[in-house]
């Protein structure tokens, strides 16, 4: 069971309070009419799933009810680094 | 006085039996010791071949002592009898054989035994085909061990969630003085061991320790610890598994040492801890040798022997031959010699012991035999001689003539495996370290450490001192101390011990295949030859023969015979065994009660039940609730005899001819504030509400990204900046995220904040002709003439003296007026409105009639009507999506992709059955043709149906492939009972479809 | 490939069962195939065994990087069932199960098929509609089914709860009488000797690091072990397929998830069927050794760890004490967790790629383990022909783009 670094509350709580809210800095495209379907289908349905360094987004939805995203290692599970959304990780699998 | 119970060792005698038989133990016992004392040999029978067992060990390890405790709704299986601690009126049984242990018709099969080699059934049972049900029938009669209750848990169980700065595992020395040590610097340490007393191997142990008997050193550091308040100390309670990010969990078995079933609260707790520090002094297991016959009652192993003669006052035998490969086994020996019992002799297999016990030995003239191995053990019930023979340096070849030594107990040690389990939960991978012979835990993926034992340091001296620093530093790691020793090292006896040998298999006159078994894995009859029939047969990876050969499988988890059988696996696969590796241990660690890990969220606390502040008054009227979500909602209000049907149809009529009140409480609702809330919700629904002016309702759908309707409901402008938006009872807790993940991660830069309401609210549903006169009764501040408080409009109000919200928005297609107020005063206005509408008959309804109402309208509802694949224009709905929105809404660019503008798309319809008073089953699959094959081409599916007491004819609402252009063709419904029910296509508006009846 | 039977079995039984032949060889690879199997899972196996006893194509190598069937073969809850929703998986899993019906005779290899039946169990009005919708599919599609009573389902299953003061009462089942349990080792091993036998490579301890491309087009496998050759590269990594794709390039919709699972003592025979309960969320069945199987849901993150969290566990296990309150004093004695991948629609991958001869076969979720005959039967058939057989014409990866999703996570779709 993770123990989970909220930014917002400044507190690590336990994975229970959060929910898993996919992979972060997913850009919803401006112009949604603009694309076709396939750049569409990408957009809604096709994910990195690295095995490895991840940014994910969680909800402290028991908590404070903010997103947050997280670095966290998808083999270990080992959380690197959590950080407000609109901000960007430290940590990226470049420079892991 | 039992046979084998030491005169030296008395106790309150305590009344048991065992399978049916009475025996006396004495306190203090286990289940184990008080059979041993009682000269019990055969304890159970082996799972394969219904072998004759006896009690090989003294605690988890125990891989055959194992038994069903007492009978009926308490009965617990698979207890291990080393485990059980004895209490009066226990009552035991073996788990397997008939009709008794000592006799087992099974075990006549034993005798076939060679034709049952691992995998035997892979290759086996499969002609005819048609049998193997019944082969399998037998196969699974003859396995399994203990039997379940069949009635439900008389006990219950606790959680307790825990955070503590050092947690330690085990406590035995290492344990014990690294919570000393821990506990000294002020942190908060938590230690738990799995036995009944803290000690370890030291309850059992005849050393001296700082000068005094080693149990009494344990009882006054036992004490010392006592003496701190911020350690838990935690006997009977086992550390089962070693989760992510320090989370580790511990089963306190807080009744059991009492009773079958808890007198005094929770039988066990689960305790869930979160440790910054963690030390794992889990201590060893000793490794039994494997040789010929090895599993026969009688043979156990040196530090059990040592175990129950020294800490429990029981002689398990008279005639004692130790076979050992190490020093360590020796002091079994001079146990046995002082309590007066004959030694046979050592057997050693090293060709030139030499260490101090062993000269302790020869000095007591006790025979060594060196450089031999015990080959076989011979007897049926208990053993009655061992086969010795000299063996080669390797220990690979029987290199003389056998010996037999006349005996009826044999202790054996191949030495000792390091308890890597917990730390191998966290994913480190345990290391073979030739020089102790075992593995030792890998390197820590978490914040934890070993000491003593655990880490492959088996002197008492060294347990010690790695255990005091392991606690130190666990402290200042967790920012408590310095990290160094604040007690002086521990004055204790140092041996001089000569190596151990290396010998997993001993060698037989015949080969491993021809020899008698040599098990390797009691619990479930693996052998030695089994384990080399696997690799003779291709399997050579660990996992490949662990699986083949179920290796490890059983309950004891392989504690005694992992080691043994890899090594025998390497020695056939000509590797080492560092390179063939060691399996992974999970959790649990030793077996854990299904009852507390499921605690008390059982029964009626298993998920929480909502009810709305009305719901007492619907209990009293006699409703039938039905689950919606968490929700207990009023499906029905039966009157004296009536049956649902008929309660339905009373209810319906009582709405379309007069009036009808429902608890709508449970929709979801939401408060949404802030200057772009306009903005914001227009986004999340097709259509638009940036036009919507204060007193104004709108009904919106929302969809998922993907295009699909997801939920739906009314929302009204309060105010500038201010909404109130309805979801659907089971969707309110999955919008409100959906809003909130949005707003947050998307467009941060809209000001508009959410608040759940949901439960703030009483919502009474008044519906029907006679709604405003009802309301008019109650609520004279509100002009309810329809001109100024039209359809779709909400006015600020009083209602029987309550400040209330009425919305006049509908989902019957009557005129409706939807009272909300505070929660606190539901009932009130349930009341009052109950009390003014008596003269119309007002008439309490529930979510039965309700569907049937919305569905004479052709109301969809998410979740029956929609299944996650349809649009809004599947829906019939396409007047809900705005054309000319400037944003493009959450979902607007899924329903251009060419699979959604598809025209032969499942659409909703009405149906009407031919014959007008059969009512289709909901879930009836829908076809063209009724005359066709199976598989039939199928074209969609009923979703809703009913009888209509209004309308005087069932209705139903499906999808149908293209059905919008359907309209008028007849469909048919295959049911199961081979009728075929055919109705026509209809508008699926049954009911006033001009919509004029609600603008009234 | 000498046949087993109970004479070979009494034979070597005589000669002390020191003249066994290996299951399967153990070659080095080669230099160049006609097609490589990625992953030697139940999946990746069954696809050899077809491609060469279906198609004639027996110059193949299945690779793995552990052992095989070490992945999710070895690790899920063995239940084998066919009533799906939607024509399109409803047909592919029956396919699968008709399979597994001749599986032991096929492969002579008793991979132990229980048709001990299936109850999926409904608690509300929804669930039992969508039972009714289920089950009414199934037998239009020719699949057994009935939706059966709660006091059926006692007769069925004696232990279970069927008060109607449970928290959650059993309103009714579909029963799905063919379905049932396998022992799932077997079953890797019994395709991987079938296709030992017809020529196959099967090369352990060897991982894909790369897939080489040229021109478009696939022409081999970078791996530990060096570089191998291929015309035919076809994925079958549940779990890793993520990975797999990477390394072309590519990327999936799916995401690789924990499942757990556990399994209780071994305990005298006392259930005799599958339970599955999608509402309460937990499923269970008793293995011929006696331990009570249980299967938890999907953990909610990305994860490969091969383990879940413990939240997870408990919550399946307050489950089956719900249903089965007689089992709250029986014992957990093993847990452990898998990799799945999962689909959006919950739905499987059987798919061409835009690169020309590399092959997809993943997405299974939660439930791989029962499609395995079928699934390598329509893959390989979608290699040899290098283009989608007619059942996995619909599970190709376009269907992402288009929006034809086959949503078995409709209510209805119990996913497991």
């Amino acid at each position: 069971m993770l123990l989970i670094y909220c930014p917002h509350c400044q507190e690590n709580r336990e994975e229970e309070e959060f929910s898993y809210g996919g992979e972060a800095h997913i850009v919803r495209p401006l112009a949604p009419e603009a694309l076709n379907d396939k750049d569409w289908g990408d957009y809604l349905f096709f994910r990195t799933n690295s095995r490895g360094i991840h940014h994910e987004m969680w909800y402290h939805a028991v908590g404070c009810r903010r997103y947050f995203n997280a670095t966290r290692n998808t083999v270990t599970y080992e959380i690197l680094e959590t950080y407000k959304t609109g901000t960007q990780p430290t940590i990226t699998g470049a420079n892991s | 006085m039992s046979q084998n119970r030491l005169e030296s060792h008395s106790g309150v005698a305590i009344d048991f039996t065992f399978n049916g038989k009475a025996y006396q133990g004495i306190a203090g016992d286990t289940l184990a010791s008080a059979l041993l004392a009682n000269g019990v040999n055969v304890v159970g029978r082996s799972f394969k071949y219904a072998r004759p067992r006896g009690i090989f060990g003294h605690g988890a390890e125990e891989p055959n002592a194992i038994v069903q405790l007492g009978s009926g709704a308490g009965t617990i299986p698979n207890l291990k009898a080393t485990q059980v601690e004895l209490y009066q009126g226990l009552q035991a049984s073996s788990v397997n054989g008939w009709p008794s242990v000592n006799f087992d018709v099974m075990g006549l099969i034993g005798a076939f035994g060679r034709l049952m080699p691992p995998g035997f059934y892979y290759k086996t049972f499969m002609y005819p085909k048609k049998l193997w049900m019944t082969y399998e029938h037998f196969i699974r009669k003859a396995a399994g061990l203990g039997a379940t209750p069949v009635e439900a848990d008389p006990d219950c169980y606790d959680k307790l969630n825990q955070h503590c700065d050092v947690l330690v595992v085990g406590a035995g020395p290492a344990g014990l003085v690294a919570a000393r040590e821990a506990a000294r610097t002020g942190a908060r340490v938590i230690i738990a061991d799995e036995q009944s007393q803290f000690g370890g191997t030291l309850l059992a142990s005849k050393q001296q320790v700082d000068g005094i008997a080693a149990p009494l050193w344990v009882a006054s550091l036992v004490a010392e610890l006592m003496a701190y308040s911020n350690i838990q100390m935690l006997p009977r309670s086992t550390v089962f598994g070693y989760y992510d990010h320090n989370f580790l969990t511990i089963l306190e078995r807080r009744t059991d040492h009492l009773g079958l079933i808890s007198t005094r609260g929770a039988r066990q707790r689960l305790q869930r801890v979160r440790a910054a520090q963690v030390v794992l002094a889990t201590g060893a297991f000793e490794r039994p040798l494997v040789f010929a016959h090895n599993d026969i009652p009688g043979v156990m192993l040196a530090s059990s022997v040592s175990t129950y003669v020294n800490r429990y006052g029981v002689a398990p035998g008279n005639k004692l031959v130790v076979f050992t490969t190490n020093d360590n086994a020796y002091q079994t020996a001079l146990d046995w010699q002082r309590i007066g019992r004959e030694v046979v002799a050592v057997v050693d297999t090293r060709s030139n012991p030499c260490g101090d016990t062993v000269a302790a030995v020869k000095a007591m003239g006790i025979e060594v035999i060196a450089g031999h191995g015990l080959i076989e053990a011979q007897g049926s019930k208990r053993v009655k001689r061992a086969l010795v023979a000299p063996i080669n340096e390797a220990g690979t070849q029987v290199t003389g003539a056998v010996r037999r030594l006349a005996c009826d107990l044999i202790a054996c040690s191949g030495g000792w495996s390091p308890a890597v389990h917990l730390s191998s939960h966290t994913g480190a991978k345990p290391e073979w370290d030739a020089s102790i012979v075992g593995f030792r835990p890998g390197d820590s993926k978490q914040q934890e450490r070993s000491a003593g034992a655990s880490r492959g340091t088996f002197d008492l001296m060294g347990c010690l001192s790695e255990g005091a620093s392991a606690g130190a530093q666990a402290a200042m790691l967790s920012g408590y101390g310095d990290g160094n020793l604040q007690f002086p090292a521990i004055a204790v006896d140092e041996y001089s011990e000569q190596p151990q040998q290396a010998l997993f298999l001993v060698p037989h006159t015949k080969t491993t295949s021809r020899a008698p078994s040599q098990f390797v894995d009691f619990q479930l009859d693996v052998s030695a030859s089994g384990i080399e029939l696997a690799v003779r047969e291709g399997f050579e990876s660990v996992e490949h023969v662990k699986r083949y050969t179920a290796l490890g499988f059983g309950t004891d988890q392989g504690k005694l015979g992992n080691i043994n059988g890899m090594a025998i696996l390497a020695n056939a696969l000509d590797q080492s065994i560092a390179e063939t590796g060691t399996t992974i241990f999970r959790p649990s660690y030793t077996p854990t009660t299904f009852g507390a890990i499921a605690g008390r969220d059982v029964n009626n606390l298993f998920d929480p039940e909502r009810y709305t502040a009305v719901h007492r008054w619907h209990v009293e009227q006699g409703a039938q609730f039905e689950d919606v979500g968490q929700w207990k909602r009023p499906w029905y209000f039966p009157k004296q005899g009536e049956t649902m049907q008929q309660a339905v149809d009373r209810e319906g009529l009582a709405v379309r001819n007069s009036v009808g009140i429902l608890d709508a409480s449970t929709l979801g609702k939401i408060d949404i504030q802030g200057p772009d809330a306009a903005e914001f919700i227009t986004r999340m629904y097709t259509n638009s509400y940036l036009k919507l002016a204060p007193g104004k309702c709108r009904y919106g759908v929302m969809l998922k990204e993907d295009g699909m309707i997801f939920d739906d409901g009314v929302c009204a402008c309060l105010g500038d900046n201010h909404y109130l938006m309805f979801t659907t009872t089971g969707g309110a807790a999955g919008v409100l995220a959906w809003l909130e993940l949005w707003q947050q991660t998307e467009w941060p830069e809209l000001q508009v904040y959410f608040t759940s309401v949901t439960d703030h609210w009483t919502t009474a549903t008044v519906t029907g002709p006679n709604a405003r006169k009802v309301i008019a009764k109650v609520c004279s501040d509100i002009d309810l003439s329809s001109d100024t408080f039209s359809f779709m409009d909400w006015r600020d109000g009083t209602v029987s003296g309550v400040k209330a919200r009425v919305f006049r928005i509908s989902f019957t297609g009557e005129l409706s007026y939807e009272v909300n107020v505070p929660a606190h005063y539901g009932r009130h206005i349930w009341e009052a409105l109950i009390a003014a509408g008596e003269e119309f008959n007002i008439t309490p309804y529930g979510t039965e009639t309700m569907h049937i109402l919305r569905a004479e309208k052709g109301f969809i509802i998410v979740g029956q009507d929609t299944d996650g694949s349809m649009t809004p224009a599947d829906m019939n709905m396409d007047w809900v999506v705005g054309k000319n929105k400037a944003f493009s809404f959450i979902g607007r660019r899924s329903l251009q992709r060419s699979d959604t503008v598809r025209s032969n798309r499942k659409q909703l319809v009405g149906l009407k059955p031919l014959n007008d008073k059969e009512v289709l089953p909901e879930g009836a699959q829908v076809v063209f043709d009724a005359k066709q094959k199976i598989p039939m081409a199928m074209q969609g599916h009923v979703t809703s149906s009913y009888y209509s007491a209004s309308l005087g004819h069932s209705i139903a609402l499906a999808v149908v492939k293209g059905g919008h252009k359907r309209l008028g063709q007849v469909v048919y419904c295959p049911l199961a009972d081979g009728r075929s029910i055919a109705s026509e296509i209809v508008s699926s508006v049954f009911y006033d479809p001009k919509g004029e009846r609600h603008h009234v | 490939m000498k046949k087993y039977s109970a004479f070979s079995l009494l034979k070597n039984a005589l000669s002390y069962h020191e003249n066994w032949q290996k299951v399967w060889r153990s070659p080095s690879p080669q230099k160049d195939y006609d097609v490589i199997v990625v992953g030697g899972g139940g999946h990746g196996l069954a696809t050899a065994y077809y491609l060469a006893k279906v198609h004639g194509i027996t110059n193949i190598a299945v690779i793995e990087k552990g052992y095989l069937g070490g992945g999710n073969t070895a690790r899920n809850t063995t239940i084998i069932r066919s009533n799906y929703l939607w024509d399109e998986a409803a047909q592919l899993y029956d396919l699968s199960l008709k399979l597994w019906e001749g599986l032991s005779q096929e492969l002579n290899y008793n991979v132990m098929f229980s048709q001990r039946g299936v109850l999926n169990l409904g608690h509300n009005l929804q669930d039992m509609r969508d039972i009714e919708r289920r089950v009414n599919a199934n037998r239009l599609n020719g699949i057994d089914g009935e939706v059966v009573s709660p006091e059926r389902i006692k007769e069925i299953a004696p232990l279970i709860n069927i008060s109607r003061d449970s928290r959650y009462p059993i309103l009714g089942a579909s029963w799905q009488p063919r379905g049932g349990t396998a022992r799932h080792d077997a079953v890797a091993w019994g395709y991987a000797r079938g296709a030992d036998a017809l020529g196959v490579d099967l090369i352990q301890q060897t991982e894909v690091t790369g897939i080489r491309r040229k021109e478009g087009a696939v022409v081999g496998v970078e791996t530990s072990n060096g570089f191998i050759g291929a015309r035919k590269v076809a994925c079958v990594t549940a779990g890793n397929s993520g990975v797999l794709a990477a390394m072309a390039g590519l990327r999936l919709p799916v995401e690789s998830r924990p499942l757990q699972a556990l399994v209780s003592e071994p305990v005298k025979p006392c259930l005799d069927t599958v339970v599955m309960s999608n509402a309460v969320h937990g499923y269970i069945s008793q293995s011929d050794k006696g331990d009570l199987v249980i299967g938890a849901g999907v953990d909610s993150y990305n994860g490969y760890g091969q383990r879940g969290s413990f939240n997870v566990v408990e919550h399946t296990i307050q489950a089956i004490c719900e249903l089965f309150p007689a089992f709250s004093r029986v014992r957990m004695n093993r847990q452990w967790g898998g990799v799945v991948d999962t689909c959006p629609d919950a739905c499987p991958i059987i798919s061409k790629t835009s690169v020309q001869g590399l092959y997809f076969n993943c997405g299974w979720g939660t439930g791989g383990f029962k499609a395995t005959p079928g699934s390598g039967y329509v893959f390989a058939d979608t290699v040899a022909n290098d283009r989608p057989h007619p059942l996995a014409a619909a599970f190709t990866v376009d269907r992402f783009n288009t929006g034809a999703l086959i949503d078995e996570h409709g209510a209805a779709g119990v996913a497991h």
